[in-house]
């Protein structure tokens, strides 16, 4: 099964978002957040991204990162090229985090490939949430 | 004369002691048109890195600049940690194994850090970012090393470049990172980033001068 990993500016957003996702998708998809400086302020650590990354891939077919914005971004490719293993098993998905993390996570749990799981999370882009 | 490995720490522990000193200054230039953390973030990252160099022993110039890399990765927070990471990391494979660095071995190091920084942020010139202070530094250093200029002279050549690609910057609107979110708005203030790739360079060529 694919393995998402949410990316966030912030420890708490990153933890937040990857429980709503695992509630709606259930146990089996691989999740992992990551999020903060190593000293705990806002920000992005790319060794904390690389171990997240190898935690992920140990236990999945491969990662989806999905990155909030910015330096988070940066951090996330900068990551994907210090990961010891098979870079193609890696892919960097570009939505809106928390409605991108929670369409992925479903997308995961029905057994989507790598490619499929990363294009959700843009489409997650078009999602309605009032009706009109 | 060449960049040996204690001169290379010793220059390293100068360029954090600038970011310190203008810690404030980056930041408010930061928050003209950015998060207003660029000062604080750089003074962190180069705090972490001179505490970990100061812990260790060093025999190759690659090894220094590895760990000012990852150290800068993981403590910088904002952009400007994989960017300098990078940077440095791309620096490191280039000095590998070498224990001092001329004029043409640090322009060839440079210039492959760049690449990793452009390769990264996808910045162009006058995108208003560190490129427009960095590409025309490699440039002077690669054409300086070109003639067979010694290391300072050299060094000197390239800082002057980079202050005048920092000092371009002030008139470009930003097409890169949070200031472009401001458009029109980020001209007429210099690029902090810009700033702290000038402060890093114009420390470098003062540390070394200090040290002949």
């Amino acid at each position: 099964m694919v393995g998402i990993l949410v990316v966030s500016h912030s420890a708490e957003a990153a933890r937040g978002i990857v429980a709503i996702a695992g509630q709606m998708a259930g146990d089996g998809v691989p999740l992992d957040g990551c999020g903060g400086t190593d000293e705990g302020g806002l920000g992005t650590s790319v060794p904390a991204i690389v171990a997240a990354i190898e935690g992920l891939l140990a236990r999945s077919d491969g990662v989806v990162v999905i990155p909030d914005l910015g330096s988070a971004v940066l951090a996330a490719r900068t990551a994907m090229e210090l990961v010891d293993s098979d870079i193609g098993k890696i892919v960097i998905a570009d939505g809106p985090i928390l409605e991108g993390a929670l369409m992925a996570s479903v997308e995961a749990s029905i057994g989507a490939d790598l490619d499929r799981v990363a294009q959700v999370v843009g489409e997650a882009r078009d999602l309605r949430k009032l009706q009109d | 004369m060449t960049l040996d490995v204690q001169g290379m720490l010793k220059a390293i522990d100068a360029i954090g002691e600038t970011l310190e000193m203008h810690k404030d200054y980056l930041t408010e230039l930061d928050s003209a048109i950015g998060d207003a953390d660029h000062g604080i973030n750089m003074n962190r990252g180069f705090h972490k890195v001179r505490e970990k160099l100061s812990a260790g022993t060093y025999v190759d110039l690659g090894a220094v600049l590895k760990d000012v890399g990852m150290t800068l990765m993981s403590s910088v927070g904002g952009a400007a940690g994989p960017l300098y990471g990078t940077f440095f990391m791309r620096m490191s494979m280039k000095l590998a194994g070498l224990q001092a660095a001329d004029t043409s071995s640090l322009a060839e190091a440079m210039e492959e850090g760049l690449k990793g920084i452009v390769a990264l942020g996808k910045a162009q010139l006058e995108d208003k970012t560190m490129v427009d202070a960095l590409t025309p530094a490699v440039e002077a250093l690669k054409k300086a090393s070109g003639n067979g200029a010694a290391l300072a002279a050299a060094l000197e050549s390239a800082v002057a470049a980079a202050r005048a690609g920092m000092e371009a910057t002030t008139p470009l609107v930003a097409r890169k990172g949070r200031a472009s979110y401001l458009g029109e708005r980020s001209a007429g203030h210099q690029d902090p980033g810009a700033t702290s790739t000038y402060l890093i360079l114009s420390t470098l060529l003062t540390s070394l001068k200090e040290r002949v």
